[in-house]
């Protein structure tokens, strides 16, 4: 590195959002970052929801995320604000094995706690060098990978408008595939979330759904019945009225399904 | 050991039932074999009780040969050899009896009348050999089921008390690291509270450490290690943590299992206060009835308030299910658990026998 680099940056100032439901855990880590004044801490969210609204607004170079905290986790935090390139990422955690096994397998940051002033300093010259060019993995799958293999998704958020949706999985209906997107039915209502239908599959408990189509994944419990469509495929029909395609595939998989229960 | 000779009550057993074979035998001698009564009586008798304790000896080679692993050629040839054998040294040994009796006067003859009943004292011989071949794999295969039993009783037993040892030695890591992390950063802020902190964690950890051998403690002491898991957390989560309390205090000397209460709270804490921004209460009651003629029960409820938004985001339930099986080991029907969500709020009610400790006497 130069020092006409070095100049720039020093110039340019690192601005940094804390994520950190915990009032003292918040305290200290800005405690830490005084001690680099080229950071420097432009927001502080004490909650999921509020760093979904401050995030986008501010638009960090460098967020501090807490894994545990009210409302949204830190993975469902960066699912929601979308894991943006310019942005670096340092997740803050006191034990979660699982979630440590995946930030090391995809070159993600993170911090323990309790952390020194080295290690957070360590952090941020990784975090200043990747600045611009870090690629993060897709948070859905970072989130999939920090989950323990045997356990699915329980719930699936989704920003509405400003608004951010909670949606239990025992109240999806069926997700359908839309370009970058998927378009998730619960309750007679479609939200959209910058996912592939793929990852929201493999989240999803195999027991309870079921990919019928390229395009579809659907909750077993709503189908009502299924009906020949055309000449080879067929569609299902839900209890709402609801019809959607089943290919030869995905027939195949539910005859199968069918026939084991 | 041998199973028969090493028991009195199954040696006395064994040799009484070796009367009706001696009956079958003076039978067969003195009405086929045409040997008057008496004499035969005079033969069956030591006979008898000598070939007894020959036939103890099948023991050994029934020990060698166990039924599941030996060829059935090997089985065969070794009793057969065995039992002709026997036979053979029996009807040697009637021979010599039958002898030695002839010298006095009322069996004079008998060592010329013995040598007919040869042939059914070699057959005889070999057939009750054989009985005792077949009592002794009975024997055999009783003994081995009763190790059996008792070795998965001990292996039921290691495992229980490895389990309990494993469910009291758990201190949650994320409580752990979370609590360093808030002194930590107190350090800088307010060196005082930081080393309180220190103290309370320091005691809280003593106190679970402490536990390890122990089986029951009292309510006041499982409400002390309460207090002092909350004050640590109230630290972290300052006026979020908000805790109401009803206890009746003549329950506080009762005995309970130890961390019966702490799981719960910490439960609490973890899904409840932790999980909402503006904060959370918890409330603990502890009461005792005493119904009319019967054992008086404590009831001990834990209620937490819940972020009615949000599902429940992981499988939980490790420390509720820990508490309930220790329950169900401990007490068996006699003690009743039942947790579940209502609405806003997360509900654990519990009822056990209410056990003093025992006088000293």
């Amino acid at each position: 590195m130069t020092s006409e680099t070095d100049k720039a940056q020093i110039e340019k100032k690192i601005r940094a959002v804390i994520v950190e439901d915990e009032d003292l855990a918040r305290q200290v880590l800005k405690e830490m970052l005084g001690l680099h004044p080229e950071v420097e801490i432009a927001g502080e969210c004490a909650n999921g929801f509020e760093a979904v609204k401050v995030v986008p607004e501010l638009k960090p170079d460098l967020l501090f995320l807490d894994i545990q905290m009210p409302k949204l986790d830190g993975f469902e935090v960066l699912e929601l604000i979308g894991g943006d390139d310019a942005m670096a990422i340092v997740f803050v955690t006191a034990y979660d094995q699982h979630a440590l096994r995946a930030f090391d397998v995809h070159a993600v940051d993170y911090l323990l706690k309790p952390f020194s002033a080295d290690r957070l300093a360590a952090a941020l010259n990784r975090a200043k060098s990747r600045l611009g060019r870090k690629r993060l993995p897709a948070p859905a799958e970072l989130a999939a990978a920090a989950r323990e293999s045997t356990q699915y998704a329980e719930r699936i958020v989704v920003k509405d408008g400003t608004r951010v949706q909670i949606i239990p999985i025992a109240k999806l209906d069926y997700a359908e595939a839309q370009d970058d997107y998927v378009a998730l039915a619960s309750q007679g209502k479609k939200y959209l979330k910058q996912q592939t239908i793929s990852s929201l599959e493999s989240a999803l408990n195999p027991k309870d759904f079921l990919r019928i189509h390229r395009s579809y994944v659907v909750n077993l419990e709503r189908v009502s019945k299924l009906e020949p469509y055309g000449k080879e495929s067929h569609v299902a029909i839900l209890h709402d009225g609801t019809r959607l395609p089943v290919s030869r595939a995905g027939y195949g998989r539910l005859r199968a399904l069918l026939e084991k229960m | 050991m041998h199973p028969i000779i090493g028991q009195l009550r199954r040696l006395i057993l064994y040799l009484a039932a070796w009367i009706p074979l001696g009956a079958i035998l003076l039978y067969l001698m003195a009405f086929p074999g045409g040997l008057p009564w008496q004499r035969a009586l005079a033969m069956v008798a030591p006979l008898c009780l000598l070939y007894a304790f020959f036939c103890l000896s099948a023991w050994y080679p029934c020990r060698v040969t166990p039924l599941k692993t030996s060829g059935f050629l090997r089985l065969v040839s070794t009793h057969l050899t065995a039992a002709v054998l026997m036979s053979l040294l029996w009807t040697v040994s009637a021979k010599a009896i039958a002898a030695a009796l002839s010298g006095l006067r009322p069996f004079h003859g008998l060592g010329q009348q013995i040598v007919a009943d040869y042939p059914l004292l070699l057959v005889s011989g070999v057939l009750l050999y054989l009985l005792a071949v077949a009592l002794h794999y009975v024997l055999l295969a009783a003994e081995a089921s009763r190790e059996a039993e008792r070795r998965e009783m001990e292996a039921r037993v290691l495992a229980r008390d490895s389990e309990l040892r494993a469910l009291k030695a758990q201190v949650n890591p994320h409580f752990l690291f979370n609590s360093l992390h808030s002194i930590s950063a107190l350090t800088s802020i307010d060196a005082v509270r930081a080393r309180t902190m220190c103290i309370q964690l320091a005691d809280f950890l003593r106190a679970t450490l402490g536990l390890g051998e122990k089986t029951s403690i009292t309510l006041g002491e499982e409400l002390a290690l309460v207090h002092s898991f909350l004050s640590v957390e109230k630290v972290r989560f300052a006026n979020r943590l908000n805790l109401e309390e009803s206890i009746q205090p003549e329950t506080l000397g009762y005995l309970v299992p130890p961390l019966l209460l702490q799981p719960l709270l910490e439960n609490a804490v973890a899904h409840g206060v932790s999980n909402l921004t503006e904060g959370g209460w918890i409330r603990l009651a502890i009461s005792n009835c005493s119904p009319a003629g019967q054992p008086s029960r404590l009831t001990i409820v834990v209620e937490n308030n819940l972020d009615p938004d949000v599902p429940a985001r992981r499988g939980s339930g490790t420390g509720l299910r820990n508490v309930r099986q220790r329950l169900e080991m401990r007490y068996g029907d006699n003690a009743t658990f039942a947790a579940r969500r209502e609405g806003d709020r997360f509900r654990v009610a519990m009822e056990l026998p209410a056990e003093s400790m025992a006088p000293h006497s």
